[in-house]
Formats: C-alpha cells, structure tokens, sequence
C-alpha cells in the first residue's frame, strides 16, 4: 500500500446533434418540443391576419380566401392536430407540476388531468358556440 | 431452480493500460432468480477477479450499484435476469466519466450535492430546553417523497440535459433542495436559491422527464424542479409587480 495510484478517468463524448436518437424517450420529448414550431407558424399567421386587417376590408377578404384554399385548410389541420398533441403531452404532466395536497393525502394525478381536459372542452365549446 | 447461461458483455477499462474502454464478453451460468449484480459477482469469484465495480447493500438501499443495463440507467442489484435475454450488455453509469471498468468519478455530484445546501436550516434558534420542532403528519407528506432519495445517480445518467451541460446542478440534487425547502422546520429557502434559480440551476431543466422515469425510488425529481421553477416565477412577479407584498 502506499502506492500512488494513477487516475485517468475516460470521459464519453456525446453529439451535440444526435443525442435524442439514443433513447425513445428522448424522441418523445423532441416531438413535443417540435410542436413548437407549428404553434410559432400559427401564430405567425394570426399576425398576418391582423394585417391584412389593418389594410382594409379587400386584403382581409383575400386573406380569407387563401385559408380556404386546400393549402390553407391543410395548414390549419396539420396544426390543429399537432397544437392536441402539444397540449395533451402538457396535460398529462401536470400533476407533477401542481400537486395539490388535501390533509394527508394528495389528489389522485387524474383527477387533476381529468379537470385540465374538462376545462379544455368547456373552452373549445364556448369558443365554437361563439364564431358559429 | 432454473439455470441459464446469458452471455454479459461489460464495458472495460483500465487507466493503466486503456486508451480507451472496450466490451469484454463472459459466459455466467445464472439462476433465474439472479439480478445483474449477482452476475457480475459470479464474474468476478469465478472468471475474473480483475472486474471493478461498486455495490454494497444488494437490496437497492445504498444506492451504489447504478449502471447502464442494455442503455437503461439501472441498479444492478434490482435488474432482475429473467427480464433480459440471453445476452446483457452492462456499461458504467451514462455522463459520468469512467474511473475504471463500471466505476465511475462522482465528485462532481457530491460537489452539486453539497452546493444546495441539504440540511436543515432552522427558522429560528431555539436552545434544547425549549424541546422539539413539532411537525405534523400533512407537514411531512408535504416532502416525504423526496427523502427517499438514495443518491444512485441513474436521474444523472438518464437526463440528456446534465449529458450536454455539465454545469446542471440536476435532478437528485435540486429536489433535495426542494425537499428542504418544503419542510415546515426549515427556512434557508433564501439561501438555497441562489444556486437552485440559478441558469445552471432548475431553468437549465427542459422537463424531458427521463429522470422520474428511471428512479428507482419514484422520488420524481422532475416533479420537484417544475414546482420550483413555478416557486420562483410566483417570487419573480411579486419582486418586480408587486414590490409591496412581503415574501
Ligand atoms: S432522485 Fe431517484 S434516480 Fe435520482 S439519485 Fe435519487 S433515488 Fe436515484
Ligand atoms: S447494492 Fe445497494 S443499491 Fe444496489
């Protein structure tokens, strides 16, 4: 004993570009974050709304007329399905963010879910009932 | 009791000797019964008494035993071999770099650990005389979870975040803070947070939740760090929009 030991420890490198391919989980997590991306272009073209608003009643109206072409229709499918899944993926992660504790005991996590798809569905019929 | 020969490939390394580690493949004759840890303990008594790697408890309370099993961050002496096939791959613990063979250099841990200062704080001095900081049972649920904590790293290994940016303070780490910050006895919340609110603490977390998803305990570090990061935005408002109201 005694002896000096020698210490080299071997550090793995890991690609800053591919690291998400090496576990599904990570591929899960980059869909969600993708998503992103759909509801920044949403976004976008609420802005473009807004000025073609600003422009008068004609833009406006040709504005209309490009969201009721098929690429128009298309876009907002893609989005409205991809905006569900954005939503849902945050959803179902709530009660980890927001445990609520009554007593002793905390409130089951679906019950916190549950109420997070009930407000959803009350909003989105408000909404619907409203631009009918 | 049934027997099955699995083939368990580990990853070596030898800082004496290796530039760089390599795959060692042996034959371990099993039980069916056996976790990878009993198989790397037949390895080492019977095939090659050279294989270092860390263990203790064998019932997964001391928290030692974390490796990388078939890519999955894992204790070795929870993994049971009948949920594998014939051929199991073992690695030392991802984002940690490797000492020799499955041992990995924890300091940075320890380091991160102990940055969060994990121990009571008390709100107030109060001599022995005055007795006991009385807690009730609501009081404890409130952190319980986080005490379960037995410091195994695999949050480490499995969060790609603490993989890309060492700097992370972390998942184990930041939910001890969190445990302390909940405990009605405690009030060093202030002092914790310079490093917990930190950049390179819970707002480096992007919440890809792989963390919870591994520990072996169900601490749920990514829980706790969400509800940090929502402590300290509720502190953020109050501080700049609301400078009246007292913290
Ligand atoms: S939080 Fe879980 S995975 Fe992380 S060190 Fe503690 S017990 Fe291990
Ligand atoms: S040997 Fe203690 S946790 Fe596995």
């Amino acid at each position: 004993m005694g002896e000096e030991m020698s210490r080299k420890p071997y550090v793995r490198e890991i690609s800053k570009t591919t690291w998400f391919l090496r576990q599904p989980r990570y591929m899960r997590y980059m869909a969600r974050e993708v998503t992103c991306i759909f509801i920044f272009a949403y976004t976008f073209l609420l802005i473009c709304a807004l000025g073609s608003l600003a422009d008068g009643p004609d833009a406006f109206q040709e504005f209309l007329n490009s969201l009721r072409s098929p690429w128009g229709v298309l876009f907002n499918l893609a989005v409205l399905v991809v905006t569900a899944y954005h939503s849902l993926s945050w959803f179902v992660v709530t009660p980890q963010a927001m445990p609520i504790q009554r007593g002793e005991e905390f409130v089951p996590g679906n019950i916190i879910v549950n109420a997070h798809y009930g407000a959803w569905a009350v909003v989105s019929l408000i909404i619907l009932i409203w631009g009918m | 009791m049934s027997e099955r020969q699995i083939q368990l490939e580990v990853l070596r390394y030898n800082p004496e000797t290796d530039s760089a580690p390599r795959f060692q493949t042996y034959a371990v004759p099993c039980l069916n019964e056996w976790v990878v840890l009993d198989a790397l303990n037949y390895v080492k008594e019977n095939l090659d008494p050279t294989l270092s790697y860390r263990w203790s408890c064998h019932m997964a309370v001391c928290g030692s035993c974390g490796m990388m099993i078939n890519g999955e961050p894992k204790l070795g002496c929870k993994a049971f071999i009948h949920e594998y096939g014939d051929s199991i791959r073992v690695e030392p613990l991802a984002h940690f770099p490797i000492e020799r063979d499955l041992v990995t250099v924890v300091e940075d841990f320890i380091a991160k650990l102990a940055s969060v200062k994990p121990y009571l704080i008390p709100k107030e001095d109060k001599p022995v005389s005055a007795g006991e900081f009385k807690q009730t049972p609501a009081e404890l649920m409130k952190f319980k979870q986080y005490t379960l904590c037995i410091n195994c790293m695999l949050c480490y290994a499995a969060c790609p975040q603490y993989g890309l940016v060492p700097e992370f303070v972390g998942p184990a780490a930041l939910a001890l803070a969190h445990r302390y910050n909940q405990d009605s006895r405690d009030g060093g919340r202030d002092q914790r947070q310079e490093v917990v609110a930190s950049d390179e603490g819970v707002w480096e977390c992007s919440f890809v939740g792989a963390c919870s998803e591994v520990c072996p305990k169900h601490v749920d570090p990514a829980g706790a760090l969400q509800q940090i990061k929502v402590a300290s935005t509720i502190d953020w408002y109050k501080e700049h929009l609301m400078p009246w109201v007292k913290k």
